[in-house]
């Protein structure tokens, strides 16, 4: 795909409206009665920007992403999303069908588990069409070709097009996941750890395919992982968690390569050198 | 000539939490500046800390103190105590780096590898790899690696990548980490050519060169990290 | 209501207690009010078998009443097990009139199949439904299909009308074809062919549907805007069958085929019985009954 000038619009910092955050995350708390899920997090994201939220299973990185991705409501604290408009909303205050119509349209919510992401019962190119058709789009022959230039895009072959995902392989599941969040053009979509489960090498292609298609998009994207060669090969700036609460925030380079707090320290040196 | 780049006062020190929380100084009231059209080079005995103040002015360290103030399109930032998107911003427009080491990513070809920066600045795919290639040409890397990804390169193959990488863009701050470590003769002589270049489009270079002949003939000044040495603050 | 002999208990009239019909006329108006919603109802148990018509009986017995002529159509025929025994149980219980014609009747119950012959006002419409929920296909979550009918988010139904394309080249969607009503709710039309689709839009007479095992009655009040979903470059289109009725030579109606021997002879005939019988009193023959081929 080419880069163009009026493709430029989308880069972060070429964006002239870049200077107003996308998302602004604030006080938020969700408590599953007295345990914590997450506490106080706090933090804004731009346009094009990758954060990676990091932290041992049970640190509550997945709460927090439910949380701002509203599918969990949380108990304290709130999430304001900049509308394509141009108006920050306070998510919590939308009505529903608002919500719901946000969460197909202008975000995108990609799973660990493609099943959960996935029709696995209908074919390849109507789990992508799905989000056109729900969109209004008509045309059987347009909605097909859409969903084959995203199909090639995710490296997904056109003769599979017809199959049904019970029929392909984890690593192809979760690159046919992506594509049909992304077919209307999200501006924002969240990974709860896209290459868990995976093979090292299917892990590395699709690293590879988010990390081109996230450029190439000027995506932004909130990534929870607990791997931190991910958070590192994708992010600008990373979350580290513990117990619910943020230890340390940063640029992603800087919290691994010179990180401040001993959880951190503890976490970066726990990495395996191969 | 105007200065780019004004470090002054900047000290740094590691506290290693695993290890009862043992503080390590690295840095101690470093002072010095870059300006246009020339190159810098931080000289001293190996663990002296250049490495450490070139990440610092990359933002990949945090400092502990002081301020590292660097001239941009917006005005003058403070790197130490900027947030990270600014440091993204600085990074893509105004201070490039040439690392040691490629990080290769897997399935990447050489080519996309060298002119992703370009792209990632707007530049339309051909007219990137129209100077990616002279580029690599340049450095003598011969064609057929060009879509091959670097993973398999032998040591110095894999340096002029990375040094193909770091030159093709126009940040008017370049930071070199021994990018002629693992080159030969004549692969050093091209670099030290990208160098003269740079120097005279106006670019600031600060640089780490082990190799002596390379030092003396791209110095303009030789900065000596020794005279950083924390212990003078901690005396 | 009706006569009560003393030493006999007998039925209330059309079967329900009176409180139940109440129940369900509530439902019906609600669903009258609302064309194409489905309007959950306390269904009872009939004296038949879930599967046999428990919602379209429920419904008929809540809207009856002693001057009304009954129609009951299975498949388009008066004479099969399901349509006779429905008929007699409300000759039993209601000792109404019933009829096999369908311009005589008031109320014509079906399952599956709307009259050739064109309805008019003053004619209510009865579907005995199986399952209601056009989304079911694809959404198995009750919460959910309901909170896509309320929020209008109907991409799903494209999604199985997509799969037909993809799968056969064309809509291979025969029956059950769903349909948008008033422009506003997306509506299961029971599984009658998709031949009968556009009898329904702007139909003169009264359209209700009952599920009595999934507890659900729905409704299309007379004169009431019904789409056909389709896409832009396969839009929707009725079956078409290449000759006449065999016995009646009619032809664009919904024919039967039927097989006349072990050697694949067979024959298409109207499936609508009524409409067949009417044509033959009024002197046309198809090729099995003597008449010419055209």
């Amino acid at each position: 795909m080419n880069a163009n000038p009026s493709l430029n619009g989308a880069h972060p910092y070429n964006d002239p409206g870049s200077d107003e955050p996308l998302l602004q995350v604030r006080s938020l708390s969700k408590l599953y009665g007295s345990r914590i899920g997450c506490t106080n997090v706090e933090f804004d994201l731009w346009p094009g920007e990758v954060l990676a939220i990091v932290g041992e299973s049970g640190s509550g990185k997945t709460t927090l992403l439910n949380c701002i991705s509203t599918r969990l409501v949380p108990t304290a604290g709130g999430v304001r999303y900049r509308m394509r408009d141009g108006r920050m909303r306070e998510l919590f205050g939308l009505e529903e069908a608002e919500r719901r119509f946000l969460m197909r349209t202008d975000w995108g919510f990609v799973h660990q588990n493609p099943a959960d992401g996935l029709r696995m019962s209908v074919s390849a190119g109507a789990n992508v069409g799905e989000r056109l058709m729900a969109v209004g789009e008509r045309n059987y022959g347009q909605i097909r070709k859409t969903a084959g230039d995203w199909l090639s895009r995710v490296e997904i072959e056109m003769d599979r097009i017809d199959d049904q995902p019970r029929a392909f392989s984890g690593g192809m599941r979760q690159r046919l996941q992506i594509a049909r969040n992304l077919v209307t053009s999200p501006r924002l979509v969240f990974m709860d750890e896209p290459t868990g489960g995976l093979d090292v090498s299917v892990q590395a292609r699709l690293l590879d395919l988010l990390r081109g298609l996230v450029t190439d998009l000027g995506l932004a994207a909130i990534i929870v992982t607990h791997d931190l060669a991910v958070a590192r090969l994708l992010s600008h700036r990373m979350i580290v968690m513990k117990d619910g609460k943020v230890i340390e925030t940063g640029l992603t380079d800087r919290v691994l390569d010179d990180p401040q707090a001993p959880y951190t320290q503890l976490l970066v040196s726990s990495i395996l050198q191969v | 000539m105007p200065k780019r780049l004004i470090v002054s006062d900047v000290s740094k020190s590691f506290t290693m939490h695993l290890r009862g929380g043992v503080v390590l100084p690295v840095i101690g009231r470093a002072d010095f500046s870059l300006e246009s059209g020339k190159c810098f080079v931080l000289g001293g005995p190996s663990g002296a800390g250049k490495s450490s103040i070139l990440k610092m002015l990359y933002g990949n360290y945090a400092c502990n103190s002081g301020q590292i103030l660097v001239v941009t399109d917006n005005g003058m930032i403070d790197l130490v105590t900027a947030k990270p998107r600014e440091i993204l911003r600085i990074r893509k427009e105004t201070i490039g780096y040439v690392s040691q080491f490629l990080s290769v990513v897997p399935r990447v070809s050489t080519m996309d590898i060298v002119s992703e920066p370009l792209i990632e600045r707007g530049y339309f795919r051909d007219d990137a790899h129209a100077r990616a290639s002279a580029l690599l040409e340049h450095l003598n890397l011969p064609r057929y690696l060009w879509d091959l990804p670097p993973a398999t390169f032998s040591g110095g193959e894999q340096q002029r990548v990375n040094i193909a990488r770091g030159f093709i863009t126009d940040h008017p701050i370049l930071l070199l980490d021994e990018p002629t470590a693992s080159l030969d003769a004549a692969n050093r002589e091209v670099v030290i050519s990208l160098i003269e270049q740079k120097k005279r489009s106006g670019v600031a270079l600060l640089g780490i060169f082990h190799d002596e002949e390379v030092r003396s003939r791209v110095a303009d000044q030789i900065i000596d990290v020794s005279a950083f040495a924390p212990q003078a603050t901690v005396a | 209501m009706t006569m009560q002999t003393p030493e006999l208990a007998t039925y209330n009239f059309a079967y329900l207690d009176e409180q139940t019909k109440r129940m369900i006329r509530r439902a019906i108006l609600k669903a009258i009010a609302i064309p194409g919603y489905q309007v959950p109802f306390a269904s009872r148990e009939m004296p038949m078998p879930y599967g046999w018509g428990t919602g379209g009986v429920q419904v008929t017995a809540s809207i009856i009443g002693p001057q009304d002529i009954l129609k009951v159509i299975d498949q388009g025929s008066d004479d099969t097990t399901n349509a006779v025994s429905i008929r007699k149980f409300f000759e039993k219980t209601a000792k109404v009139r019933t009829t096999t014609h369908t311009a005589d009747a008031t109320i014509i119950q079906t399952r599956h199949r709307i009259p050739e012959e064109a309805l008019k006002a003053n004619q209510t419409l009865v579907y005995q439904v199986p399952i209601p929920e056009p989304l079911r296909f694809l959404e198995p979550r009750e919460t959910e299909t309901r909170k896509m009918h309320a929020l209008e988010e109907y991409g799903l139904m494209h999604v199985k009308l997509y799969e037909d394309i993809a799968t056969h080249g064309h809509i291979a969607t025969t029956y059950a074809y769903p349909v948008k009503v008033e422009g506003r709710y997306v509506m299961d039309p029971s599984p009658t062919p998709k031949f009968d689709n556009p009898k329904m839009h702007l139909s003169p007479a009264l359209q209700l549907f009952g599920a009595g095992r999934e507890k659900r009655i729905y409704a299309i009040p007379p004169f009431t805007n019904v789409v056909s979903l389709d896409f832009e470059d396969h839009p929707f289109e009725v079956q078409k069958f290449h000759q006449p009725c065999a016995i009646c030579a009619a032809e664009d109606v919904y024919l039967d085929e039927v097989i006349l021997d072990d050697k694949g002879n067979r024959m298409f005939v109207c499936s609508d019985t009524d409409h067949c019988e009417e044509r033959q009193a009024q002197g046309f023959r198809g090729v099995q009954a003597g008449g010419v081929a055209q």
